[in-house]
């Protein structure tokens, strides 16, 4: 079970949290002008990758809000965490 | 007459304190400090149980926690009762009582030991190979299997012990109180960080703390004097706290760890009431250092099993610590100088060594020629090659080993003995490093694996890290704590060390025989009788992975997950095989390192408090009126009200029909309700709903449907335009939370621009629903001051108003098609609102009904449930409620799905609504719905997802979800059940009032 770095309220236990799936996946902006492909690439193709990865994930037991974190999947250590709307780190 | 091998007082048990126990019905005498093993080895008994396959009689094999065989059943036929404890770990109390497991009807006759004369033609795999086909009879194969295999029984009873959790955070922790924990303790508590120390025996100081031979000492002293004062430190150390019978179970990552401390196994049952049993500590550790010892290895020849054959090293702890022999005529068998310390010990204790049968040739140590002076014969170059005793030990045959040791020469000569002692050297007890994510490394020098990468903020020191002398723990432990604990310096530098021991082994996975490996029992996994032969059996057959071997011959998979024998089962794979140790790796130890008893994993939760739930405001008026009960989600909802002996079809029938003859009253406050504020909260309601919002009016209602970004129905609701930017949302029961998650994500994440709050206001109101033709009469007595007019307090309208003083909201909206008041009001309020509806609804026979009405009725109107007609798998179109999805917007949640390919299938499961051939008849909900019976295969076209007998309509209603349903209006089906076919219609899921009459009745 990891220690999470809450953003907002600091360092709190995993099961305070909800995992989110991948981050930076964008809602476009105008889904009726995509064919079925391009809706069908935002709304079922997800990355699962073995190593870094970008998550989204939300303090559901504490402040309720959403966050990014960067996590190496191969062993869950977590490399970086930052708001939503800001840029991902690229190191 | 039992004999009495107790030898020589030992300072760690109390000779002045005799305890009497029972083993299999008769009554012996320990003393305190004893184990239960070694009371029995006092008292000559070596036979504990029989073993799991060929049921072949097994003794005491190790004097800790990996023993594999004596393994017994506590207070059989009692609610204390357990299975699978660990002779050699169970302190002896007054009154214990042990049985041996696996064995029927007793351990000195057990009619599974035929299994072992039929042994060659249970090889490995057998059960997998034998029973699998057909399949329709493993019910059969598993019932005598079970039977006669069995580890132990469970208890029937409830479990009278408390259990509970507890949370701890420490700076350091340390697992493992031997000489290297002891050492770590110190350093860390005294340089200020908050140190844990947790050890699983019961006494401090590991296998030194019993060590008494002039051989090991530090600074002139021997080094169990040299600890004692050491551990008699610590113990004065305000900032380190340290737990004995404490056991870690398991090494998470990010240094979480679970540990067991066992706080009343150990004394009288009788004393045990009230008081907590074991507390599973759950342990956030800044540092972990991993002192966990190294485990002794068995040697592996043909018949290495026999009760009487221990460790060397158990021989030597149960001489040094307790006082005890394990025989009068006693052998031992090494491939290294660790026996030669059993050997001096046992002389000291006076306790008679036939001979020492050593594997090594050409050797040479102090301890060597100590045990030659000593007129101990020492066969150099020798093996054993065979046993001999049934339910003991009585003689070993021995050959002289080739010199690649792969063959045996010479003469066979035997030796009879009552007890032989094994030693092929350590094993660094590396699992909690491994648990942990830690990668392991392979020492070629003596055939180990040692801690290489550490996951996390950890340190492995001592024997578990591969230091197995003592002049290495402490040259090595000092300069590491040093390093991870950022130190300039600690007290432990400059010692002096006197250690004997020679470092020289000779490994030889499986030894030698003088018979073909065909006709031998090599053991390498003692608890699951698998053999060398059944290993090289899974080569032969093409397994090559360790993880393969491992399940098809079930090493390692017993309860002691096989930590005396893997190291040889990898041993004989890679030679077999011609790979390298290094590159099989190990198999994979999994929590918890030694069982954990269900009570300690559940802790407090159990009873009411296993899963809590949640109760409405009005809840003890239901209880009072002797509701039944039904859980939604984490609620109790009333679920009907049965009167006078009522069954449940029975009150049913009667709430609906007075429901919609009359009145009827439901308690609705468990219906999720979300505030929604901001001046963007009408965009925010289109963008999450199907329909349009923008245009609805302060003060009115409206249904909406929310869906998932592809498409499906997600929930559904009523929400209610309170002011220009002041909304209240209604959702299911059981989908409240995860609705404002949902929502709380798109706020938050993609549409942070929007000026919207939204707050979870559940729990803040009771929601009284009043319905039925009478139901205006009732309300309108209940709030005076309101005007309940069509006019002023239409349909899908809302009122904010009071009752006396209080504040409520009143909605006139309907989920039963009857004219209908839902009352918000404050929750300390509901069960007042409640009672004051039910006493002025009495002249027109108020009828309080549960959730199971509440489902008819909405049926009768053709109302869906989502999760109930709904199973994410259903678009709004599916559901024939085009009406409410918005042409006009451009955008909301899910829209673009509606119109994917998939979706647009005029073939999808559409709901419809069913009616039976016969009226009487009612649906099972769930069941298939086929158009021909005799094809083949039958195709399975949809299936029934609510049915009920409307007393209403006086028939038989149900809803159902079917391939082209929408246009298969009239169509006959079937309903195939077990024993009959029931002929249905197809309808339209409206049944009652479809011109919405009964709304302003
Ligand atoms: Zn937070």
């Amino acid at each position: 079970m990891f220690v999470i770095n809450c953003p907002y309220c600091g360092e709190r236990e995993q099961s305070e949290f909800k995992a989110g799936g991948e981050a930076h996946i964008v809602r476009p902006k105008q889904p009726t002008e995509l064919s079925d492909d391009q809706w069908a690439e935002y709304l079922f193709m997800r990355k699962n990758i073995k190593g870094i990865q970008f998550e989204r994930w939300v303090h559901t037991h504490g402040c309720r809000k959403w966050f990014n974190v960067v996590r190496d999947t191969s062993n869950d250590l977590i490399k970086a965490v930052y708001k939503m709307g800001e840029k991902p780190p690229t190191k | 007459m039992t004999k009495n091998l107790r030898v020589k007082s030992s300072k760690l048990i109390d000779e002045t304190y005799k305890i009497s126990f029972k083993f299999n019905g008769r009554t012996y005498y320990g003393y305190k400090g004893d184990t239960l093993a070694s009371a029995l080895l006092a008292n000559d008994i070596h036979l504990v149980g029989r073993s799991f396959k060929y049921h072949r009689p097994r003794g005491i094999m190790t004097a800790g926690s990996e023993e594999p065989n004596g393994i017994v059943q506590l207070h059989k036929n009692t609610s204390r009762t357990e299975p699978n404890v660990r002779a050699t770990e169970i302190e002896i109390y007054e009154g214990l009582e042990a049985s041996s497991q696996n064995c029927w009807p007793s351990v000195n006759f057990d009619i599974g030991g035929i299994n072992n004369f039929f042994s060659p033609i249970l090889p490995a795999g057998f059960y997998y190979k034998t029973f699998m086909w057909p399949s329709s009879f493993w019910e059969k194969y598993e019932y005598f299997i079970r039977k006669s295999a069995g580890l132990g029984k469970s208890p029937t009873e409830p479990d009278p012990d408390i259990y509970e959790h507890k949370y701890i955070h420490c700076d350091v922790l340390i697992i493992g109180a031997g000489i290297s924990g002891i050492i770590a303790a110190k350093t860390a508590a005294k340089n200020g960080y908050k140190t844990l120390l947790v050890d699983e025996k019961p006494y401090l100081g590991g296998s030194t703390i019993y060590q008494n031979s002039e051989h090991f000492k530090i600074n002139n002293q021997i080094s169990s004097s040299w600890l004692e004062k050491e551990i008699n430190e610590i113990k004065k150390i305000k900032n380190l706290e340290i737990k004995i019978r404490t056991s870690v179970a398991a090494y998470h990552g990010y240094n979480f760890l679970l540990a067991r401390e066992n706080l009343t196994d150990h004394i009288p049952l009788e004393q045990r009431n009230n008081k907590i049993r074991h507390r599973l500590l759950k342990i956030r550790a800044k540092k972990v250092i991993t002192a966990t010892g190294s485990l002794e290895r068995p040697l592996i020849f043909d018949n290495n099993d026999r009760p009487g054959i221990l460790l060397s090293s158990a021989i030597e702890k149960y001489a040094n610590f307790y006082g005890v022999a394990c025989g009068e005529k006693n052998i031992l068998l090494t491939n290294n100088d660790s026996a030669y310390e059993a050997a001096i010990s046992l002389y000291q204790k006076g306790i008679n060594i036939e001979a020492i049968i050593d594997n090594r040739e050409e050797i040479d140590s102090k301890l060597i020629k100590e045990t030659e002076k000593n007129n101990i014969k020492v066969y150099k170059g020798y093996t054993v090659v065979d046993t001999s005793g049934y339910k003991r030990i009585n003689k070993v045959s021995i050959m002289q080993l080739s010199k690649d040791g792969q063959k045996v020469v010479g003469p066979k000569i035997s030796i009879s003995c009552d007890c032989l002692g094994v030693s092929g050297g350590w094993t660094p007890a590396v699992h909690l490093f491994t648990q942990s994510g830690g990668k392991l490394k392979f020492r070629d020098e003596d055939q180990v694996f040692i801690p290489n990468i550490y996951p996390s903020d950890q340190i492995s020191i001592g024997s578990c890290n591969g230091d197995f002398t003592l002049d290495e723990i402490l040259s090595t432990v000092p300069k590491t704590l040093k390093e991870f604990l950022n130190l300039k310096k600690t007290d432990y530098e400059d010692l002096e060390i006197k250690s004997s021991f020679n470092k020289s082994k000779r490994n030889i996975w499986l030894l030698p025989s003088d018979k073909i490996i065909g006709k031998t029992k090599p053991f390498v996994d003692y608890q699951n009788d698998a053999t060398a032969k059944d290993i090289k059996l899974a080569l032969r057959e093409g397994f090559r992975s360790i993880e393969h071997v491992k399940r098809y011959t079930t090493t390692g998979m017993g309860t002691d997950q096989g930590k005396l024998g893997n190291m040889h089962a990898l041993g004989i794979i890679s030679e077999t095989a011609g790979s390298k140790m290094g590159e099989l790796g190990t198999t994979t130890f999994r929590p918890p390192y030694t069982p954990l008893t269900f009570g300690t994993i559940v802790g407090r939760n159990v009873g009411e408090y296993f899963d809590v739930f949640r109760k409405t405001p009005i809840h003890e008026w239901h209880v009072e009126n002797k509701a039944e009960f039904e859980n939604v989600g984490q609620w109790k909802r009333a679920w009907y009200y049965p009167k006078n002996g009522e069954n449940m079809h029975d009150a049913v029938q009667r709430e609906s029909k007075a429901a919609r003859d009359s009145a009827g009253i439901l308690d609705a406050s468990t219906l999720g309700k979300i505030d929604i504020q901001g001046t963007d909260a009408s965009e925010f309601l289109n963008r999450v709903y199907t329909n349009a919002w923008s245009k609805l009016a302060i003060g009115k209602c409206r249904y909406g449907l929310m869906l998932n970004e592809d498409g499906m129905v997600y929930d559904d609701g009523v929400t209610t335009r309170l002011g220009e930017n002041h909304y209240i949302m209604t959702t299911t029961t059981g989908g409240a939370a995860t609705v404002l998650g949902k929502l709380e994500d798109y706020l938050q994440t993609e549409w942070p621009e929007l000026d919207v709050y939204l707050t979870s206001v559940t729990d803040h109101y009771a929601t009284v629903s009043v319905c039925g033709p009478n139901s205006k009469k009732i309300v309108s007595q209940v709030i005076p001051d309101l005007d309940f007019s069509d006019e002023n307090f239409p349909h899908m309208s809302f009122k904010n108003t009071k009752i006396g003083k209080i504040k409520c909201r009143v909605m006139r909206i309907s989920f039963t098609g009857e004219h209908s008041y839902e009352i918000n009001i404050q929750s300390n309020y509901g069960k007042s609102v409640w009672e004051k509806c039910m006493e002025i609804g009495k002249e027109f026979n108020i009828t309080p009904y549960g959730t199971e009405t509440m489902h008819l009725l909405r049926a009768e109107k053709g109302f869906i449930i989502v999760g109930q007609d709904t199973d994410a798998t259903m678009t709004p179109i599916d559901l024939q409620m085009d009406w409410i999805v918005s042409k006009k917007k451009y955008d909301f949640i899910g829209k673009r799905s509606l119109y994917r390919s998939d979706t647009i299938r005029e073939d999808r499961k559409q709901l419809v609504g069913l009616l039976t051939e016969n009226p009487d008849e009612v649906l099972e909900e769930g069941a298939q719905i086929v158009a021909d019976i005799k094809k083949s295969p039958v195709e399975m076209l949809g299936h029934v997802t609510s049915s009920y007998y409307s007393p209403n309509l006086k028939k038989s209603i149900a809803l159902g979800v079917l391939k082209g349903g929408k246009n298969m209006m009239g169509k006959k089906l079937i309903i195939p059940m077990e024993n009959k076919q029931i002929n249905v219609t197809v309808a339209d899921p409206v049944f009652l009032d479809k011109e919405n009459k009964k709304l302003n009745a």
